[in-house]
C-alpha cells in the first residue's frame, strides 16, 4: 500500500476536516425485543426469548462484537448448590450473609433454586466446565462460600461461558446483531419503553430500532475508579440511560473492591487462587489476615471455607487498608503498596491445570512467575452491587424495560457480592428477563408513531451537539480527575468530609463537561465522540453513587466509614437506597424496605467465629 | 531507564486521505508499557482523533489485534521494553480491509467462524437437562486447547493463504471446527464434513504455520486444520468403500491424533 511516508514528530498533518457529516437516518427498524449488551447476561436473555418464541425477532444491540463483552474476563466460577452435602440454604445463608443482610432475600431464595439447573444448562450448549477425574463436574471453593460450589472452567470461566452462549445463539435466526452500536438513549413514550436510538459507530448513522420490549444488559461502571479490573467498555452505559428517564439506581454506595488485582494495570487475579489454596503475606511474610476476624490461621494448603484468605472481598480489601495503614504492606517503586499472593506451595501442574491464565496474566503484567515468585497484589475496584432496580422478574419500574447482569440491582448481592455469584445471576436473570419480554412482545404491538421519529431525532441532535472543536475540557483529562475523585472519597474506607469532597468535585467536573472539546467530526469510528458520551454516563453514575454512599450514615458490607458511623445501624439503615435523577442538581435520594424472608439480621462473623451458629 | 521512544503509527481516515499514510509520535517511555498505554498515550496527549480498538487489556477479549513491526500482535501483551530504544511500527491488522487507521472490518472473519456451526449438535435434541453429562479429563483435554480462540483475527493476518484468497475459511475457523468436532459431547461432525472438506476447507491450506506461531493463546489451528485432514481423508477412504460420513465415529479422528 503507498502511504506516505513519515513527517515531523506530531505534526498532525492536514487541517482540513471533511465535511460535517449529515448523521440522517439510514434506517429505522422494528423488533419485538431490543436487547442492549451482548455479554453474558444479553445473550442469556437473546437465548430466553429465542427458545420461548422462536418468531420474534431480537435485536442484539452492543457496543462492541459479543465476545469482547466484559464477561470475557470473568476468571473464577459460577455458584450453583451441585456436591450432594451442600444444600440450598447454605448457599442462601452465605449469600445474605456476604451481602450483610441488605439482599433481597426473597430474590437470593429464586436465585440458589435455579443456578444449578442454568450452569447445568450451560454444559448442555458445550461449556468446558473442568472435571473430575469420573467425568462430573468440578467445583471450588470460593470467598464467603460455606461450601465448594463453584464451577469453573480453569480460570477462564467467563470466557467459556460467554463463547459457550455467544456461539449457542448463531443457531438462532431471530436473534439479529447489531456489533459496534452505541445505544445514545432509551425511546420512551405514553409510559412505556418503545425501542432505543443507536449509532452505527462503523457507518456513523444513527438508528432508531423500535421494540416492544428493552433489556438492559450493559454491565457494570468499574471505570469511573481509575485504579479497576474492568475492560475499558466498562463505562455504566445502561445505567445511566435508565436513570436520565427516572428509573431509580438502588444501592450506588456499594462498590466493591476485588482485593487481589495486580498493581500498575488493575488486571484481575481471580479468587480462584485462594479457592485452589494460595495465601495473603504482608512484608514480612505474615498470613495477616488472622489479625481481621479471619482466623485462626489455617495450614497452608488446608484452605477452610469462610476463613482466612477465604473470607468474602470487602473484608479482605479492608485489611488491605489496615495493613497499609500499619506500613506493613511492601512498597514497590513503580507500583506503591502491596502485599503478596503466594501459590508456590500449589506446584507447576496444579497451577497449569486449574490456574494457567493466572500464570500468563502475572508473567506479562507482573513480570513474575507464581510458579516460583508470589505475585504483587492489591485491591481494585472490580463491581458495582446496586444498579437499576428491579423485582424479581427482572422488570424495572418502567413498563417494557427490563435490566439484567451487573447492570441490574435485583437485590442479590446486597452490600457486598459474594465471588462467583454474578456469572450465575447473568443466567437465572437474563433468562428470566428474556421470557419475561418475550411475553410482552406476545401481547404488545408497536406504535406507528411519528412521535418517536421526533424523539428519536432529538435524541441523535442531542448526542451530535457534544461535538465542539471550541470546547476548552480536556476529556481525557476530566476522565482522570473523575477516576481519582472517586479514589479519593468513595474507596474502601470513607468519611463525610471525603464523599462531600468528592461530590463537589463531580459537580464541578458535570459543569466543565459542558465545554468538553471534540474535535473529530467522522462518521467512521468517531471514537473521541464516543470517549465523550461515555464520559457523560461515567459522571451521571458517580454522582448517584457519592450521594448515595452520603446518605448512607452506617458501615455495612463495602460501604465503611471512619466517621461518626463506624458500625451498622440496622434501625436507620436496614434499607435500600433509591437514587433519583434530577436535571438541575444532585439525584434525590430515598429509601425503600429489605425484603426478609427466613434470615433475621445477625452479626456477620468468619474464621473461628463464623463455625458458630450466630450467623446461621 | 525512563526516556522517550518513537512510535509509527499508520493513519488512515477514509473521509479525508486518499491512502494510508504514517505519522511519528515521540512519546514518554516506561519500560512496563504495552503497545496499547503507547496507543492511549498518543490519543490523550496528541492526537485524540486515533482510532483502535481495545478493551480487558489483559489479553482476553480479543480487541487489540494490529501489526507490531509487520507482525500480527496484541497491543495489550506487546510490550515497548521488548522494542527499545528502537522505533515501532504499528499498522491496523494485514488482510483486512481498514476502516479507519487500526480498525479493520473483521466481518468476513466473523462470519467464518459463525459458518462452521460452532456449538454442541445433538443427533436428538435434549430436553430441559437436569444434570450435567460426565465428560472425563481427557475427553476434555481432546478440545480444550482449541477452544482457547479469542476471535483477535492474528492468525488471518499471519495466513498468506487468507491473504491471497480470502474465500479459504482459515486458520481459526478450521479450529473452532475442529474443537466442536472433538468434543465428546458433540454429533455434528457429518454436518460439518462438507465445510471441512471442501477447496477452501482444510485444503486450502498449504501448512506454513506462521498462525499458530502468532497465536496469542497457543491455540494451534496449523495442528487442528493438519488433523482435520487426515479425517478429511479417512471420509474420502469411507466414501470410496461406500461408507456414509453419518457412520463416521469417535474413532476416525482418534487415529488422527498426535
Amino acid at each position: 500500500m503507498a502511504g506516505q511516508e513519515g513527517g515531523a514528530l506530531d505534526s498532525a498533518s492536514g487541517t482540513d476536516r471533511p465535511p460535517s457529516g449529515s448523521l440522517s437516518f439510514v434506517d429505522s427498524i422494528k423488533t419485538d425485543i431490543a436487547i442492549v449488551g451482548a455479554g453474558g447476561a444479553g445473550l442469556r436473555a437473546a437465548l430466553a426469548a429465542a427458545e420461548a418464541r422462536p418468531d420474534l425477532g431480537i435485536a442484539l444491540i452492543s457496543k462492541v462484537v459479543p465476545m469482547r463483552s466484559h464477561t470475557v474476563a470473568a476468571e473464577g466460577g459460577a455458584a450453583g448448590v451441585v456436591q450432594a452435602h451442600d444444600r440450598l440454604e447454605d448457599h442462601f445463608n452465605d449469600t445474605v450473609s456476604g451481602g450483610d443482610w441488605l439482599c433481597e432475600q426473597d430474590v437470593v431464595e429464586f436465585f440458589v433454586r435455579r443456578a444449578a439447573a442454568e450452569l447445568t444448562q450451560l454444559e448442555h450448549w458445550g461449556c468446558p466446565w473442568s472435571r473430575q477425574a469420573d467425568g462430573r463436574v468440578a467445583v471450588r471453593a470460593f470467598g464467603g462460600m460455606g461450601t465448594e460450589r463453584t464451577w469453573y472452567a480453569a480460570d477462564k470461566t467467563g470466557f467459556h461461558l460467554l463463547t459457550t452462549l455467544f456461539q449457542t445463539a448463531l443457531r438462532h435466526p431471530g436473534i439479529r446483531r447489531f456489533d459496534e452500536h452505541f445505544c445514545l438513549d432509551l425511546l420512551v413514550a405514553d409510559g412505556r419503553v418503545q425501542g432505543v436510538v443507536a449509532l452505527d459507530l462503523a457507518a456513523g448513522a444513527i438508528r432508531l430500532i423500535q421494540a416492544k420490549a428493552v433489556i438492559l444488559a450493559t454491565g457494570g461502571a468499574g471505570r469511573v475508579y481509575r485504579f479497576n479490573t474492568n475492560g475499558g467498555i466498562v463505562t455504566g452505559d445502561g445505567l445511566a440511560l435508565a436513570y436520565r428517564h427516572r428509573v431509580p439506581l438502588r444501592d450506588m454506595e456499594f462498590v466493591q473492591y476485588h482485593p487481589t488485582g495486580l498493581p500498575g494495570t488493575g488486571v484481575l487475579v481471580t479468587e480462584g487462587c485462594r479457592g485452589e489454596g494460595g495465601i495473603l503475606l504482608n512484608r514480612d511474610g505474615y498470613r495477616y489476615l488472622q489479625d481481621y476476624g479471619l482466623g485462626p490461621e489455617t495450614p497452608i494448603g488446608q484452605p477452610r471455607n469462610r476463613t482466612m484468605e477465604l473470607g468474602p472481598r470487602d473484608r479482605l480489601s479492608q485489611a488491605f487498608w489496615f495493613e497499609q495503614q500499619k506500613g506493613r504492606t511492601l512498597r514497590h517503586p513503580v507500583w506503591g503498596d502491596v502485599v503478596q499472593l503466594d501459590l508456590r506451595h500449589l506446584g507447576e501442574a496444579r497451577i497449569d491445570e486449574r490456574l494457567p491464565f493466572v500464570r500468563e496474566l502475572a508473567r506479562a503484567y507482573a513480570n513474575v512467575d507464581p510458579v516460583h515468585e508470589p505475585i504483587p497484589v492489591r485491591p481494585a475496584v472490580h463491581y458495582t452491587m446496586g444498579g437499576i432496580e428491579t423485582d424479581c422478574r427482572a422488570a424495572t419500574r418502567l413498563p417494557g424495560l427490563f435490566a439484567v447482569g451487573e447492570c441490574a440491582s435485583t437485590g442479590l448481592h446486597g452490600a457486598n457480592r459474594l465471588g462467583s455469584n454474578s456469572l450465575t445471576e447473568l443466567l437465572v436473570f437474563g433468562r428470566v428477563a428474556g421470557e419475561e419480554a418475550a411475553q410482552i412482545a406476545a401481547t404488545t404491538s408497536l406504535d406507528a408513531s411519528p412521535a418517536l421519529r421526533r424523539e428519536a431525532d432529538a435524541i441523535a441532535a442531542r448526542a451530535r451537539s457534544l461535538i465542539n472543536p471550541d470546547g476548552q475540557e480536556s476529556v481525557p483529562a476530566l476522565r482522570d480527575a473523575l477516576g481519582e475523585a472517586m479514589e479519593a472519597g468513595l474507596g474502601i474506607f470513607r468519611t463525610e468530609e471525603g464523599m462531600q469532597q468528592t461530590a463537589d468535585q463531580i459537580a464541578s467536573l458535570k459543569r466543565r463537561y459542558r465545554a468538553a472539546r471534540v474535535t473529530d467530526r467522522s462518521n467512521v469510528f468517531n471514537t473521541e465522540w464516543l470517549q465523550a458520551l461515555e464520559l457523560g454516563f461515567l459522571l451521571d453514575v458517580a454522582e448517584a453513587m457519592v450521594h448515595s454512599a452520603l446518605a448512607r450514615r452506617e458501615s455495612r458490607g463495602a460501604h465503611h466509614r471512619l466517621d461518626a458511623y463506624r458500625s451498622r445501624d440496622d434501625e436507620r439503615f436496614l434499607k435500600h437506597t433509591l437514587s433519583r435523577f434530577r436535571d438541575d442538581g444532585p439525584p434525590e435520594i430515598g429509601h425503600a424496605p429489605v425484603t426478609i424472608t427466613t434470615s433475621p439480621p445477625a452479626q456477620r462473623s468468619y474464621g473461628g467465629d463464623g463455625r458458630g451458629s450466630g450467623e446461621r | 531507564m525512563n526516556g522517550t521512544i518513537v512510535i509509527e503509527v499508520q493513519r488512515y481516515r477514509p473521509e479525508q486521505d486518499p491512502h494510508p499514510w504514517w505519522q511519528a509520535f515521540e512519546l514518554d517511555y516506561r519500560p512496563e508499557m504495552s503497545v496499547l498505554d503507547a496507543l492511549h498515550q498518543i490519543r490523550d496527549r496528541h492526537d485524540s482523533g486515533l482510532a483502535y480498538r481495545w478493551s480487558c487489556r489483559m489479553a482476553i477479549c480479543g480487541s487489540c489485534g494490529l501489526m507490531v513491526d509487520g507482525v500480527p500482535r496484541l497491543g495489550c501483551k506487546t510490550f515497548l521494553r521488548d522494542y527499545y530504544p528502537d522505533r515501532i511500527r504499528l499498522g491496523p491488522l494485514a488482510h483486512f480491509p481498514i476502516e479507519r487507521d487500526l480498525i479493520v472490518d473483521l466481518r468476513d472473519f466473523l462470519d467464518k467462524l459463525a459458518a462452521v456451526k460452532p456449538y454442541l449438535i445433538r443427533a436428538a435434541q435434549d430436553e430441559r437437562p437436569s444434570e450435567p453429562r460426565r465428560q472425563t479429563p481427557a475427553q476434555l483435554a481432546r478440545f480444550l486447547p482449541f477452544a482457547q480462540c479469542i476471535s483477535c483475527g492474528l492468525c488471518y493476518a499471519a495466513c498468506p493463504e487468507y491473504g491471497l484468497n480470502n474465500r479459504f475459511f482459515g486458520p481459526a475457523a478450521l479450529a473452532l471446527l475442529h474443537r466442536y468436532n472433538r468434543d465428546s459431547r458433540d454429533q455434528g461432525r457429518a454436518e460439518r464434513l462438507p465445510t471441512m472438506n471442501a477447496e477452501d476447507g482444510v485444503w486450502g491450506c498449504t501448512f506454513v504455520g506462521y498462525c499458530s506461531q502468532v497465536c496469542p493463546k497457543g491455540v494451534d489451528p496449523a495442528a487442528a486444520i493438519n488433523q482435520g485432514k487426515i479425517v478429511s481423508v479417512i471420509d474420502y477412504v469411507r466414501h470410496l468403500v461406500g461408507l456414509s460420513p453419518a457412520t463416521l465415529g469417535q474413532d476416525a479422528t482418534q487415529e488422527g491424533e498426535r
